[in-house]
């Protein structure tokens, strides 16, 4: 039961993750294509939670170690070169970002940090969305034995994996512009990005039938994955036909019912990929799969980590509710 | 390169690299607040201006600890995926609890930064301690699950697996308490002293304003009460590594052979063919005395090691030297410091006294280098003491060599990033008060 509950947590935490990280990353890729125009709002509106918001990782690969960690072991070795990746973007992305809204000048170093942020803010999400791609991809194999480009390489680099990639980089920049639609000053600016929502929206879909159309033509394993879960296939349909709500609600301006409807439209993806997963974490090359029960730890681990999380809640979700309303609350107002 | 040297250097500067942040981060936010608190009770402008900036400082800090730790958390994995698979389930605990005590910090810092003028100073006041409070959790969370690699407990090694696995034994090892408090008074001694340092420098350019000498009386108290604290938890750290790691005594204390009544070197070098040491000063009973607090007690040397288990002696001990070495030394400043304060003297202005805080800033920080050495590299061949071997822990990826050169290209740029960020954060406090 315990691994049942753990799971679930991390679930949540992916999910949260998906919708605040996604958000704060997807700003940098919004800066990157509407340029200096967004670079203040993204600063102001973003600085007090980009902390809190990168902390749903932390918390996730703790209970990947903790609890599964022959599925941490498999992320660490066979895609080893791309979380390496994705560690160095975030590594640069982060001190770029503290040190353009830190820096005690605002001179030409600025443009440095922008530059920076906004590339690494790109290059995170997309090898973040490489990796993620080979869970479920089945792209690993599963023994040993094959060579180095086998074993370490094209787990990762296929048409499928960059497809995936590209998917979740628009759809951070999905999430980044709904957000800061709220936080913008003014008409020109709203009316940028929201010409920029519908742009990266329409790259979404074609990156995501990109996904369907590799695993195809690769024969891959996740079209036949998802092809055989009704639920998982509903909530796809779902997700994408409330897109022309969320236009009206973009055209009505009605800021947090469609920063609502937008988190709905996410949490309908995310459970879209765990319904193909579950109970499973990784799906091999050869069709075989590491279940959560496989992978998780003895149970005496199990029960500890669930408590340790449990308290965590309970301290987590208050203060995260305090730091949200001290710093969100004005928009509601306006 | 081999992969298994590149594998360990990687590891050593990641670490060695956010040890820096990480002491940082938990001992200025209580700077902070103290300035805090000293404006709350006398209104003075100067102690606010000081809380402001150091915040700023702490929150520059942060994050580049966070993105340090966070690329720690997989590179476990990456670089000693067997040790992980093995040891994630028994040592993960703390680092659960290390995450929701992140977590606290994190919000609380985002409060204490914007929230000056949206809630009472009092709670204003009370989120820049929970800052604190939750950085030293933090840090007494990692530290436990470093002490467990150095005393296993909470669970039974039976033909090469691990059963009986109990995470909260495995967290209360033996050395954690030892550990964890000699740590978190380095992580105040050494900010403490590097941050006297830096405002003793600027006074020394003749930027005489109070903001500097407010700012140095504050970081010395810390530092020099912490500094006290230093031979006392290290001589009870001592000890515990006599009983559970009598490899790593030896290998610190250079001695080759087991004997009563064993002399305490300083200085001198060790000589692993002669198994001597040369030119080195000897205390007559020091060791045994220090170890097990009786001069006649028999101390166990590498000879009683079988070759294959001794750690490398030469590194151990110059680090082991060097770390008690400062931590003396800032002892007698502190020493000082206290002796000034209570004769009332003027030592503030006093350019001497200026010049050695000055040279004293990074003495904490290589201290601290120096004692993370001597714990880690003392426990080699060993990544889980007694139990797994760190080549056996080495991941099958070939290639470490390459990661490890990027990862050293990416920190030494971000080190003179933020020297330079800290030098323009000073330059602008200077243009504030027109000096
Ligand atoms: C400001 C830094 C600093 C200073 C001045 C000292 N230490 Fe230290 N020492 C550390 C910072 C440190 C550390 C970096 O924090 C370590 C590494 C692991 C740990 O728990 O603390 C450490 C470890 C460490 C260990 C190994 C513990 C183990 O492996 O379990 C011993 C025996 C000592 N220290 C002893 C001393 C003594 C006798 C000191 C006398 C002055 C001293 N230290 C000063
Ligand atoms: C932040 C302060 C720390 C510093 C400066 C530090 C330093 C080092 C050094 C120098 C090594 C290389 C030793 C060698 O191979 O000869 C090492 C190895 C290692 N450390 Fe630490 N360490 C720190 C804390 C920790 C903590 C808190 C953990 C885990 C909870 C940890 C886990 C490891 C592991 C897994 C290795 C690799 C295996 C080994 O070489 O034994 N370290 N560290
Ligand atoms: C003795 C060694 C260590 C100490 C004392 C320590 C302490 C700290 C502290 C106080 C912070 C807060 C950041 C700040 O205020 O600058 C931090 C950040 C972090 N550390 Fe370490 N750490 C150590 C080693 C490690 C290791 C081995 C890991 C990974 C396995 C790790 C993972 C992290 C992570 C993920 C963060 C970022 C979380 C955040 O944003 O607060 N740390 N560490």
């Amino acid at each position: 039961m315990y691994t049942e509950l753990i799971m679930i947590i991390m679930g949540i935490s992916l999910i949260l993750y998906m919708i605040l990280g996604g958000a704060d990353f997807g700003a940098g890729i919004i800066e990157l294509f509407i340029g200096d125009k967004s670079n203040s709002t993204v600063s102001r509106a973003m600085a007090p939670v980009w902390e809190a918001n990168h902390m749903w990782l932390i918390i996730a690969v703790v209970i990947l170690f903790n609890g599964f960690p022959k599925a941490y072991v498999i992320l660490s070795t066979n895609l080893h070169i791309p979380v390496l990746l994705f560690l160095i973007a975030i590594i640069m992305r982060g001190t770029a970002f503290t040190f353009r809204h830190y820096d005690a000048y605002h001179d030409k170093s600025e443009k440095i940090y922008s530059t920076i942020f906004r590339y690494s803010s790109l290059l995170a999400v997309f090898f973040m969305g490489i990796t993620i791609s080979a869970f479920f991809s089945g792209t690993i194999p599963s023994d040993t034995s094959g060579t180095f480009t086998e074993q370490y390489i094209y787990t990762w680099f296929n048409w499928f994996a960059v497809s995936v990639g590209v998917f979740l980089v628009t759809i951070s920049a999905y999430i980044a512009g709904i957000f800061l639609l709220g936080e913008v000053e003014t008409e020109e600016g709203y009316n940028s990005i929201r010409k920029f929502i519908m742009w990266i929206f329409g790259l979404s879909i074609i990156s995501g039938a990109s996904i369907f159309i590799s695993s195809f033509v690769s024969d891959l394993q996740f079209h036949k994955l998802f092809l055989s879960h009704p639920i998982s296939i509903a909530a796809g349909v779902i997700a994408s036909l409330i897109a022309p709500y969320i236009y009206k609600l973009i055209k009505a301006k009605k800021i947090w019912t469609m920063r609502i409807v937008v988190g709905a439209q996410m949490v309908l993806i995310m459970i879209g990929w765990f319904i193909i997963q579950w109970p499973n974490l990784v799906v091999f090359s050869d069709g075989t799969k590491l279940s959560m029960y496989d992978a998780s730890g003895p149970v005496a681990t199990m029960k500890v980590l669930f408590f340790s999380l449990a308290i965590g809640v309970v301290v987590i979700f208050p203060s995260l509710y305090y730091l949200f309303r001290l710093f969100k609350s004005e928009d509601n107002l306006s | 390169m081999e992969d298994l040297m590149a594998a360990r250097l990687q590891m050593a500067i990641s670490l060695g690299w956010h040890i820096i942040f990480a002491c940082i981060g938990m001992a200025m936010p209580f700077l902070m607040a103290f300035a805090e608190w000293k404006w709350m009770k006398t209104k003075d402008q100067v102690y606010l201006d000081l809380a402001k900036s150091w915040s700023k400082g702490v929150a520059i800090f942060f994050a580049v600890g966070a993105v340090s730790g966070t690329l720690l958390s997989f590179e476990l994995g990456l670089l000693w995926p067997t040790f992980m698979e093995h040891a994630g389930p028994i040592f993960g605990m703390p680092f659960s609890m290390e995450g929701t005590a992140f977590f606290v910090e994190a919000i609380a810092l985002g409060v204490f930064l914007y929230g000056w003028d949206k809630i009472s100073p009092l709670a204003h006041w009370i989120s820049g301690l929970i800052v604190g409070i939750s950085g030293v959790m933090s840090g007494i969370f990692v530290v436990a699950a470093n002490a467990w690699m150095n005393s296993p407990a909470g669970f039974d090694f039976v033909d090469g697996k691990y059963i009986n696995i109990d995470p909260i034994a495995a967290m209360f090892n033996d050395a954690w308490f030892t550990q964890a408090t000699h740590m978190t008074f380095a992580a105040f001694a050494s900010t403490g002293f590097a941050v006297a340092g830096v405002h003793a420098i600027m006074l020394l350019r003749g930027k005489k304003i109070r903001f500097h000498k407010e700012a140095l009386k504050i970081a010395l108290i810390f530092g020099s009460i912490a500094a006290f604290a230093m031979p006392i938890t290290g001589d009870l750290a001592a000890k515990d590594v006599a009983k559970r790691q009598p490899a790593k005594l030896a290998a610190m204390e250079a001695h080759y052979h087991t004997s009563k009544n064993a002399p305490l070197i300083i200085g001198g070098i060790p000589n692993d063919e002669t198994q001597e040491v040369d030119y080195a000063i000897e205390i007559p009973g020091g060791l045994s005395f220090l170890a097990h607090g009786d001069f006649d007690a028999e101390v166990i040397g590498l000879d009683q090691i079988p070759e294959d288990e001794r750690p490398p002696v030469i590194v151990v001990h110059f680090a082991f030297q060097i770390m008690v070495g400062l931590g003396t030394l800032m002892m007698l400043i502190g020493f000082i410091y206290f002796f000034m304060r209570w004769r009332k003297w003027d030592y503030i202005n006093n350019k001497w006294w200026l010049r050695i805080l000055a040279l004293a800033t990074p003495i904490g920080f290589i201290a601290l280098e120096a004692g993370w050495t001597v714990t880690e590299v003392g426990r080699q061949p060993w990544i889980i003491y007694k139990v797994m071997r760190t080549k056996d822990a080495l991941t099958a990826m070939p290639g470490i060599q390459y990661s490890l050169l990027t990862i050293v290209l990416v920190y030494s740029i971000l080190t003179l990033a933020v020297i330079w960020l800290m030098h323009r954060q000073i330059k602008s406090i200077h243009e504030k008060y027109n000096t």
